[in-house]
């Protein structure tokens, strides 16, 4: 039932239109990261490929973990591989685990200890930090959203891990040469392209998570608010948090009891580098006028005397 | 692992307790050996980790985590290096383009080290960067949004220009007089270049945190991070200079500059107290001031960095009798290095931790190789100087009996 509903979102979303712009945006990211200012492109933003993950849907199977790994190639853990999990452990993003399901204990609104399963994974911002700073442009906004990461570029500087403001991109600490940055990419390369939904999401059993253009999601989760306001705190996590998010949360629980990061700056964070950067011409060039006049000047009163 | 840290403790005792014999003229017979002894421990300890580190990657020689991605090697030796070689633009700024010609004497001196510490530095990013081979990325693969990219072609150009700067030392005793008077023809529009590039990357690197404004702890956190760490580099620049030219003194047993030092140190006043001022202003605008009076980790560092580092050190400089007296002058311009290197610490350390969760620990393996960079750099400058025509000959009698501070002899 739930794999039907989400074929259809991917329908609606307007599969060549998609494709079209995807395969350009890959394309030409490398070459030149697109969407860095903050006026750039808003219509790209309503129509994002974004998920709506419902926290109070999710069972915490971990399904979606597994999933993740075998459609990235990325190494399976054996207490993943065998069905169901064998221990509920803490389990942490990692370079090589993108995705990962946690049951967090926290107060909900009446006061009362409950226990919500909280998936995390990039939040592919709208105006991604990451990839403002990355010195390279080894990580790059695809045109329709998803932010990529391409290793031959990567010096491995770490700016990307430092400066996220969800903490989500995660080094390979023991590579003594080639080490790599990794994050969700929400299988934008393999997937999409061929028109399937990222593999975490076809993976749910029970509809936590669903796929669809980012203005869409919103409106379901707002209306999902509207007509349980009892089930359900009023936010949607990722609306406006660092400028707004593809990935979008909705909770009975509020946010910050489950630990997300409650107190970000819903402006874009890469406004507040470009602010001190664009001015540095300008500077920069006030700078050589003063001091080559004052060596030109000090000099020539030197020879007169 | 704790031997590691017993050698690291061992190691700096023995360094202090020879800097301070130098400093106090006493010359034991032991100081020579044990001072060798120590730096080829270190060296040797250095190797070791640049070995583990190329191959078993940073993760087996740092404490760096994904929670603190930049380590010591990058909060503490490469932005307190390039913040302490500020004084290679500083003085030749002073000389060559305000042609305030008194300070020429400590010129040479003072470039050389600015240009050690960047090669330093450029060293540094090599090994702390996790593919090392891809290096030259940014000079191809730009990025112009990004505050790290800016950064890293502002540090090679500057390196470049020192190289320019310094070049004549060199070429001077080659004898090559034709590209020696190419090179000075260049020297104003060079120094200019080094004044730019050095302002840019200086106050860039506290640019590198605008984008944290979530993480970093609100005492340091600021829109202007990219002025305090321009100011705080030229206060820290002039007195490595008054520590460089101090001990080079006692070393190669010249006469100090002392005219030329007690001026550096009251410029150095005027400039923290100006650090001050801007520091407290921004407090007080951002309504953050009464985070220093919390009693925590952050509040107590804060107030170590700004009392220590900067308050004192400031007062201390504004005396005359303090300025005259050198040890008194030294004791002062080590307090404002200590403050800078705290700061750059606080910043990307400190700062970033939750309260008093630190976020990292580094290991012994990371402090040797710091200590590597320290002993490297001071040889090599002691090494220049003995070879190179660094220090004007005019002033202070030469020696002619081997100096007692070369190691490798």
């Amino acid at each position: 039932m739930n794999k039907i509903q989400h074929t259809t979102e991917l329908n609606a979303f307007n599969r060549r239109r998609f494709l079209q712009g995807l395969i350009g945006g890959t394309g030409l990211s490398v070459i030149s990261p697109v969407g860095l200012r903050a006026d750039s492109h808003t219509s790209a933003h309503t129509e994002a490929p974004s998920v709506l993950v419902d926290v109070t849907r999710c069972i915490g199977c971990r399904q979606c973990m597994r999933a993740c790994k075998n459609a990235n190639d990325l190494p399976d853990d054996t207490e993943l591989s065998e069905g169901f999990p064998s221990s509920w452990d803490h389990q942490e993003l990692r370079f090589d685990q993108w995705t990962v399901v946690n049951p967090v204990t926290g107060c909900n609104g009446d006061g009362y200890e409950v226990t919500r399963n909280v998936k995390m994974q990039c939040m592919q911002c709208l105006e991604p930090t990451c990839v403002s700073v990355c010195p390279v442009g080894a990580l790059t906004k695809s045109e329709l959203g998803p932010i990529l990461y391409n290793a031959d570029r990567c010096i491995g500087c770490r700016y990307c891990i430092m400066a996220c403001p969800f903490d989500i991109p995660k080094f390979e600490w023991n590579s003594g040469m080639s080490p790599v940055v990794g994050k969700c990419q929400f299988c934008t390369r393999k997937r999409l392209a061929e028109g399937r939904l990222p593999a975490c999401v076809e993976s749910c059993p029970t509809g936590a998570l669903k796929f669809g253009r980012r203005e869409a999601l919103l409106f379901e989760a707002h209306s999902r608010i509207k007509s349980h306001p009892d089930r359900y705190i009023n936010h949607v996590y990722g609306e406006r948090e660092a400028g707004g998010t593809a990935w979008l949360y909705m909770s009975d629980v509020p946010f910050e009891n489950l630990g997300f990061k409650s107190d970000l700056e819903t402006a874009p964070l890469p406004t507040l580098t470009w602010e001190v950067l664009s001015k540095i011409p300008i500077v920069a060039a006030a700078m050589a006028g003063l001091f080559g006049t004052v060596a030109w000047s000090l000099n020539r009163q030197e020879k007169d005397e | 692992m704790s031997a590691g840290w017993i050698f690291i403790i061992v190691c700096t005792v023995s360094l202090t307790w020879a800097a301070l014999c130098l400093a106090y003229d006493r010359r034991p017979r032991l100081l020579r050996p044990i001072t060798a002894i120590t730096v080829v421990g270190i060296w040797a300890s250095a190797t070791w980790t640049l070995i583990r580190r190329f191959t078993e990657g940073l993760g087996a020689v740092t404490g760096m985590n994904d929670a603190a991605p930049w380590g010591l090697w990058i909060g503490t030796d490469v932005f307190a290096g390039v913040a302490l070689a500020a004084g290679g633009f500083v003085i030749a700024a002073t000389v060559h383009i305000f042609r305030i010609e008194r300070f020429e004497p400590i010129l040479r001196p003072t470039i050389l080290t600015a240009f050690l510490g960047y090669v330093l530095v450029a060293i540094a990013l090599f090994i702390d960067i996790g593919r090392p081979l891809s290096w030259w990325h940014p000079l191809v693969m730009w990025q112009e949004h990004s505050i790290m990219f800016e950064v890293t072609w502002c540090v090679i150009l500057y390196s470049t220009v020192l190289a320019i700067e310094t070049s004549p030392v060199v070429l001077e005793r080659l004898g090559l007089t034709k590209l020696l008077k190419l090179v000075k023809i260049t020297t104003i529009p060079v120094v200019i270049a080094g004044v730019i590039l050095s302002t840019m990357h200086q106050s860039s690197l506290g640019s590198l945190y605008l984008i944290v404004p979530g993480k970093l702890y609100g005492l340091w956190y600021s829109p202007l991070l990219p002025v305090f760490f321009l100011i705080s580099a030229v206060a820290g620049g002039m007195c490595v200079i008054i520590v460089e030219s101090f001990f080079s003194a006692k070393i190669l047993k010249r006469s100090l500059e002392s005219s030329l030092m007690v001026d550096l140190g009251r410029a150095a006043s005027v400039i923290l107290y100006l650090y001050l001022a801007v520091k407290f202003a921004d407090l007080a605008v951002r309504g953050t001031w009464s985070l220093m009076l919390e009693p925590n980790l952050q509040g107590g560092l804060f107030l170590l960095e700004m009392l220590g580092g900067v308050a004192l050190p400031a007062i201390l400089l504004s005396f005359r009798r303090v300025r005259m007296l050198p040890r008194g002058l030294l004791a002062a311009s080590l307090l404002v290095m200590a403050g800078v290197v705290l700061n750059r610490m606080n910043v990307s350390w400190f700062g970033m931790s939750v309260n008093e969760q630190l976020n990292y620990i580094p290991t012994w393996m990371e402090i040797a190789l710091s200590l590597g960079f320290i002993t490297f750099g001071t040889i090599a400058f002691l090494l220049a100087v003995r070879y190179l025509p660094v220090f004007p000959k005019t002033e202070g009698e030469p020696s002619n009996e081997p100096s007692f501070w070369v190691l490798t002899k």
